[in-house]
């Protein structure tokens, strides 16, 4: 485990009059112990608190939050002054924190049911979530609307939030798990997933694992990075940062305090790859996580995972902590003299939390808001320390670069976009699921193989949600990311969501509106408010049965120009791009 | 580095003029400094910028997004436009949006920026979200009225570290719902306030008032106007804070103290600011 810093004494801070009951404090001792509690020291009553505090307990935060939650039911007054109590947050600001996430309830139930979440984002809405929702509500469960669960290939998605036994996905317990590619011998990041035994060490090592860890080491640092600079690898996230870029920038950084993320808060509507990534070939996020670390120095290596994934979290910290007792993790990583070791945070319910600098936050015990950039995260990332973070696909392509090498990783693809990409294919499509293919396969050929679009094709959302959506004449765009730039789309997390024209793609377009409008953190004005109006605007717009009136498409560009404009960070900026893209495609607003 | 140099200076272009500015400023103080006036909000000289009311944005060449003035540093050789079509844009749109949810009708200045810019809210969707919050009357001191919150996040900086290290109000929610709160909402005199009232002296829109000046608005009869403002010295301590006793009609309604005063910062404690009770 990293070194968790005790931080400077403790505020002198007020506390009101609840206290935990004794099962609360049992699960805030869960994650903190009495005996770590913050400490006043009486000689030293230094007031000191907020963002000065950052390295003390309050890491810890979320986690006894989420312990909270979790065996309660919800944070109670009493709950969280004892949970603020024993990290030394003021609990205000442990309010803050609370309120930001879905997953945490500050207002008492009035039971101890379980909280279940249905998905009502676009996949799931056409798989028929209204029925699961009705025939869950006629057996007495409360249904919680929750945006995209991740399981678009198996709509419509259902997560459990479990009130003193474990969270449950129902879809996980009768599944006998099979890519559509099975067999493939094209597959690359997916050459394991489906045939290697997740829960094994033995059984990854089996299938090639960790000899990129070792050729790592061989190679060294210096090496490595090159490597995958010249491979051209760039994240798989959405900004497609060059990621050797990255790396370099962390290594460069002196001082040993230094940090590796993998990102698995994936969130965008539409995407589920690192969930199956995470749940189907585990180790090889924690190899890849380990070269990263080695490659850049950092010792520090940190997972953030949904909350909504309880089958990824379960399989990941099973594999850190064989890992960790096969000596691949730890103070002597595979006998390199180096060190590296991985937590694991849960985020609880916010698509913000997969913006880097929002997840740094989340992760300190902050509320997930985005943080101005530059200083960009490799010099000041987590805890302000120079940071690497990828997403699981981007961690997973590494492997496959330090073994074989940048040339053959280049041997397909495009020049600009080399070797292959995910795609989560959801929607009126024949077969969904997760494919694998070269950049520079063409839409309509990713279509096809996963089955063809069901019905008449009236729309591809591309990208997801921070997307745009896409026509029939799209279908010869080749999937990379110069075309898709060029284009004025985007190849965004991989989400490629099927539409027929059977759907109603007003109430498509106005849903990714509401999404944006409940996911926006608040922090800046134009998100904030901007969100908000947008979707009021497609509300009334819906409501009319008119066509788009000549002042209000000028409003809802004006808002548009000013969310890309002006705010804080990507959600602003993405906003307004699927429902722009609708109104130029007609999808919404033609007089009907 | 040579010893040579005494100070260190950046300079960079402001709408074609060369502006130089000492290290480590932002482009606000360089806008400043060339005699720019520039719109803020969330933006206050005694607090760390937060930036995020994004009305004081300015187009940075080689920068795709527009970025805030208040918190990006000066450095050399960038060339910076303030009255772009894309500034003017996003501002007017900043506060338009702002004046859709919350009643900007006491935010200094934001009025004629508004005509500047030439926002208006009146043509979004009637009936739109708003902050739709009773007035906080908790005590005869301070009031805390939603309806004109921006949510700048000045006064949590003020409880928090800029200047109270108190902690007893932080940003809860999230989205169009987020909201300053104590812990579950809990009145003041529940809560870890101390009353010092720095949130008071720090709020851009009248959100959080002296007891007294609500009082008066009520009535109809608080008039600025008619106002004179006294520099004295706090008698309760040897601290020696100055006061700035505003007083109507003989009696004092509201006590600030200057931002840019040595000892204060703007800042005082519960007796400076709410005890001349005596006077």
């Amino acid at each position: 485990m990293p070194p968790r810093p005790r931080g400077p004494p403790l505020a002198d801070l007020h506390f009101g009059d609840d206290q935990p009951t004794e099962a609360e404090l049992a699960a805030i001792d869960a994650i903190v112990s009495p005996a770590d509690a913050a400490t006043v020291t009486e000689t030293e009553r230094v007031v000191r608190g907020g963002r000065i505090r950052r390295q003390g307990l309050r890491h810890l935060l979320l986690p006894v939050l989420h312990s909270l939650q979790h065996e309660i039911g919800w944070i109670s007054p009493g709950g969280l002054n004892g949970a603020a109590k024993r990290l030394g947050v003021p609990p205000a600001e442990a309010y803050g924190v609370a309120t930001f996430y879905e997953l945490l309830r500050t207002t008492d139930p009035g039971h101890t049911n379980d909280a279940v979440h249905v998905c009502v984002d676009p996949s799931c809405a056409l798989a028929g979530n209204e029925e699961l929702r009705e025939s869950l509500e006629a057996s007495g469960a409360k249904v919680h609307n929750s945006p995209c669960l991740g399981q678009c290939e198996r709509a419509p998605a259902l997560f459990v939030q479990g009130v003193g036994r474990p969270d449950r996905v129902p879809a996980d317990d009768d599944e006998d798990f099979r890519l559509p590619q099975a067999g493939d011998p094209g597959l690359r990041v997916l050459s394991r997933v489906g045939v290697v035994d997740s829960t094994s060490l033995d059984s990854y090592r089996e299938h090639g694992g960790y000899q990129a860890l070792a050729s790592a080491i061989e190679m060294g640092p210096d090496a490595v990075i090159s490597a995958i600079s010249d491979s051209g690898l760039s994240g798989r996230g959405g900004a497609a940062f060059p990621t050797g870029i990255k790396w370099r920038a962390v290594a460069d950084e002196p001082g040993p305090d230094k940090h590796v993320v993998a990102n698995c808060d994936e969130s965008e509507p539409g995407t589920f790859k690192d969930r199956i990534l995470c749940e189907h070939d585990p180790f090889a996020v924690i190899e890849s996580m380990t070269i990263a670390g080695l490659a850049t120095g950092s010792p520090h290596g940190w997972i953030y995972i949904r909350g909504e994934y309880p089958r990824a979290t379960a399989r990941l910290e099973g594999a850190i902590a064989q890992a960790r007792a096969a000596g691949l993790l730890g103070d002597d990583v595979a006998g390199s003299g180096q060190r590296f070791d991985i937590e694991l945070r849960r985020g609880a319910g916010a698509y913000i939390c997969g913006e880097e600098t929002a997840l740094f936050n989340s992760i300190e015990g902050f509320r997930g808001e985005p943080r101005n950039k530059p200083p960009f995260p490799t010099t000041h990332g987590l805890f302000n320390q120079p940071t690497a973070i990828n997403n699981p696909e981007t961690l997973i392509n590494v492997l496959d670069i330090v073994t074989n090498g940048p040339d053959a990783y280049r041997s397909v693809g495009t020049e600009r976009s080399p070797g292959t990409r995910l795609f989560c294919l959801s929607g009126r499509i024949g077969v969904p699921g997760l494919y694998e293919v070269p950049f520079g396969t063409t839409l309509g050929e990713l279509i096809e193989l996963a089955g063809g679009s069901v019905g008449s094709l009236a729309a591809v959302l591309l990208g997801g949600a921070a997307g745009v959506f896409v026509g029939s004449d799209a279908l010869d765009m080749p999937l990379t990311l110069e075309d898709a730039r060029e284009a004025g789309a985007t190849l965004g997390s991989g989400v490629v969501t099927v539409f027929d024209d059977t759907v109603d793609m007003e109430a498509v377009v106005v849903r990714i509106a509401e999404f944006f409008r409940d996911e926006s953190c608040g922090q800046c004005v134009p998100c904030r408010v901007g969100t908000q109006r947008q979707h009021e605007v497609l509300v009334e717009l819906q409501g009319s049965g008119q066509a788009l009136t000549p002042q209000r498409a000028e409003l809802i560009d004006d808002m548009a120009l000013a969310m890309v404009d002006a705010s804080i960070c990507g959600l602003g900026h993405t906003a307004a791009s699927a429902v722009r893209s609708a109104i130029d495609l007609g999808l919404i607003g033609n007089s009907s | 580095m040579s010893p040579a140099v005494t100070e260190t200076a950046v300079t960079i272009r402001v709408d074609g003029q060369e502006v130089a500015v000492p290290e480590g400023a932002t482009i606000l103080d360089a806008c400043d400094a060339a005699g720019i006036d520039t719109p803020t909000i969330c933006y206050g000289p005694t607090l760390t910028p937060v930036n995020v009311c994004r009305v004081c944005v300015v187009e940075l060449d080689g920068s795709r997004a527009l970025v805030p003035s208040c918190s990006r540093p000066a450095e050399e050789g960038m060339v910076v436009h303030t009255d772009s079509e894309r500034v003017r844009h996003s501002r007017k749109m900043v506060i338009e949006f702002l004046a859709t949810g919350v009643d900007v009708s006491q935010a200094n200045e934001l009025g004629q920026w508004a005509e500047h810019y030439g926002a208006d809210p009146h043509r979004h969707v009637p009936g739109g979200e708003t902050m739709n919050e009773p007035v906080r009357v908790q005590d005869n001191l301070y009031i805390r009225d939603y309806d004109k919150c921006v949510l700048c996040y000045r006064c949590v900086e003020a409880c928090g570290d800029d200047a109270q290290h108190t902690y007893a109000i932080s940003v809860a929610g999230r989205g169009f719902g987020a909201r300053i709160s104590t812990e579950f909402d809990v009145t003041l005199p529940d809560s870890a306030c101390v009353y010092c009232g720095n949130c008071v002296a720090v709020c851009p829109t009248n959100a959080l008032q002296f007891k007294t000046e609500f009082d008066l608005r009520e009535e109809g009869d608080w008039r600025p106007e008619d106002q004179t403002v006294t520099q004295t010295v706090c008698s309760y301590c040897g601290v020696g804070c100055n006061l700035e006793l505003h007083v109507q009609d003989n009696q004092i309604v509201k006590c600030t103290s200057p931002d840019d005063h040595d000892v204060t910062r703007g800042n005082l404690c519960i007796k400076g600011r709410f005890g001349w009770n005596y006077v």
